[in-house]
């Protein structure tokens, strides 16, 4: 086919075009925002690092309860080390992301002798020992009021060019290019064999095991990288917040990145960012404007259910699923036509 | 066929398994030899899926061993009995059904695949994975599936999935194969066509222990049969030899004399 060529090349620019549409958006976007918004769109691009992070480790079937503890981990670890020991805040973040692996390396051990349901409650409970520590050991963990005055991420000088990272808008930025390139390293890994093994594990783990893949160390590695990366959303979160507690890493936290995964849909990459954007924006936006905001969990139950209901395979089939649609009614309207002539 | 005094390639020495106060396998022993295809039988509740269980790995024998290649493998994990060599297929369509029948194959490739974690990150694993692929291709092709290399597992029928569930094993390239039912549900079509294939994976060097009810193919297929009866060795030999023994057929049919006072 002669074709082939230049269609290739055109859907090849057009792919290319919607990045840098992406990242022009990305790029404009706070300025387009009031101060409190370009906060909370600082919270959103942590965010879906965190639920993005989550979203690895559901690869391999298991569903954690102790992924936002695990972020506060990471969050903890970053802060004590800049405050403690005066590393550099980009490090200390760094080494966070590390601790955070390294916990979950070791709850594997107890963790992944158990799979599903018993896997959920045993996280569970892992993350509320991890903050019964925080909350009981005032050294060096500042007890149920948490750390105060962590370190911010220092500002850079150079002769002409100064960032001041208590602007929310370079914080963004900072943010948005941590995140891009964590989400590119988590993408790799899904698109590599490693992603291929974890599929395998999740749909018929003892197929798997049979052929050589030694499941145990493949569900660590999965629970492994996804915490490292909780562990950086946390790091970034505590360097910009400025305090932690034990109450900001609860369950109920955890019950909204369950909810920004089921709503956005967890088969693509992509599912669980649509997710926590969506529901990020319309309980910014419109529940904030309304004077709703209050009733967050109340309506964020409404959307999960609904959602369940009516959209069970995410947010992320609804693009797929409209166009099918749009497909069927142009080749019916088609056929119709023919008919009449 | 196979000389004697040749160390087996697996063997079983005094394996008991317990259930709590059910003993489903109780001090069995058995050897495969090099290049053999082996099969187990024995009526319902002989203990030949323990047997098949231990053997691979899922179940730890409660008392005695197994011995792979001379090496004690008691209690090992499956996925390290895989890499040594004795990978097991498994009853009905056990598959990755969400899986293209290629990616099927190559988890199949995972032990041959080797990379490590930055070089999948960075994409220095190509090479790798190309051979994989190939590899994987290959794997299709002997069991006639390569045209179907694309479609999605759950598009195939049942006769199909069968053949891919013994190209998935194939792909880990064992020395030892445990076939467990490979010709349950199949039509007499099917089952032929499976046993020549069955032949032809002995013919490439490997050696192949099967679990199956169905008694024809058995006969036809295997050199040697061992034949276990509550949990215990019952009789081993050349299937003609099983086929007339008296023991075998009072197992399967029960006792002519208690038939006798049945009726």
């Amino acid at each position: 086919m002669s074709t082939a060529g230049p269609a290739g090349s055109i859907r090849r620019a057009v792919w290319r075009l919607r990045w840098v549409f992406l990242f022009a958006i990305l790029a404009a976007l706070p300025y387009m925002l009031s101060y409190s918004q370009q906060e909370i769109a600082v919270l959103l691009v942590i965010n879906v690092l965190l639920v993005c992070s989550y979203r690895l480790l559901t690869l391999t079937g298991e569903w954690s309860l102790g992924h936002v503890v695990i972020m506060g981990v990471g969050a903890y670890a970053s802060a004590l080390l800049a405050k403690q020991f005066g590393i550099p805040v980009p490090l200390s973040m760094l080494l966070g992301g590390c601790m955070a692996a390294a916990i979950a390396a070791l709850l594997s051990f107890p963790l992944f002798r158990m799979k599903g349901f018993y896997f959920l409650i045993g996280s569970f409970a892992a993350g509320e020992i991890i903050r019964l520590i925080w909350k009981r050991f005032t050294d060096p963990f500042g007890g149920p009021k948490g750390l105060k005055r962590i370190d911010p991420f220092p500002d850079i000088e150079t002769g002409f060019l100064s960032i001041d990272f208590y602007e929310p808008v370079n914080y963004y930025f900072l943010s948005l290019v941590v995140v891009s390139v964590s989400l590119f390293i988590l993408y790799r890994i899904e698109r590599s064999r490693i992603g291929l093994t974890f599929h395998a594990i999740h749909w018929q783990d003892r197929l798997a095991e049979s052929v050589g893949v030694d499941t145990f160390r493949y569900r660590t590695l999965a629970f492994v990288i996804a915490s490292f990366f909780a562990g950086i959303a946390g790091g970034l979160y505590a360097h910009y917040v400025g305090a932690v507690n034990p109450t900001r890493f609860s369950v109920d936290q955890m019950v909204y990145v369950l909810v920004w995964a089921v709503v956005g849909g967890t088969t693509t990459f992509h599912g669980p960012i649509l997710g926590v954007v969506v529901l990020t924006v319309i309980n910014e936006i419109v529940l904030r404007a309304l004077g709703l905001d209050t009733a967050r969990p109340l309506i964020y139950g409404a959307i999960l259910i609904l959602s369940v209901l009516y959209l069970p395979h995410g947010l992320e089939s609804l693009g797929p699923r409209l166009r099918t649609r749009w497909q069927l009614w142009r080749s019916g309207s088609a056929a119709g036509g023919r008919e009449l002539a | 066929m196979n000389p004697s005094g040749e160390r087996p390639i697996l063997e079983a020495r005094g394996l008991t398994r317990r259930f709590g106060g059910l003993v489903a396998v109780n001090n069995f022993s058995f050897s495969v030899h090099e290049g053999a295809i082996h099969g187990l039988i024995g009526p319902n509740g002989a203990g030949k899926t323990t047997t098949f269980n231990v053997i691979s790995g899922f179940y730890a024998p409660t008392a005695g061993q197994v011995l792979f290649r001379g090496l004690d493998i008691s209690g090992r994990k499956t996925s390290a009995l895989a890499a040594m060599g004795l990978v097991r297929t498994f009853q009905g369509s056990t598959l990755f059904q969400e899986f293209s029948v290629l990616d099927n194959v190559r988890v199949g490739r995972h032990l041959g695949a080797r990379a490590g974690f930055i070089g999948r990150l960075i994409g220095t694993d190509r090479l790798s994975e190309r051979a994989a692929d190939a590899k994987a291709m290959e794997t299709l092709d002997f069991f006639g599936l390569q045209e179907l290399a694309g479609e999605p597992v759950s598009n195939l029928p049942h006769g199909h999935q069968r053949m891919l569930g013994m190209a998935v094993a194939l792909a880990a390239e064992p020395r030892v194969l445990l076939l467990d039912e490979p010709f349950t549900g199949m039509n007499p079509e099917e089952t032929r066509r499976m046993m020549a294939l069955v032949r032809r994976i002995r013919d490439r060097g490997v050696t192949i222990i099967l679990v199956e009810h169905d008694m024809q193919a058995v006969m036809n297929l295997c050199d040697i049969i061992t034949v276990m009866n509550f949990g215990a060795l019952l009789v081993e030999g050349a299937p003609e030899m099983v086929r007339n023994d008296p023991a075998v057929i009072e197992a399967y049919l029960g006792s002519t004399d208690g038939a006798g006072h049945a009726s």
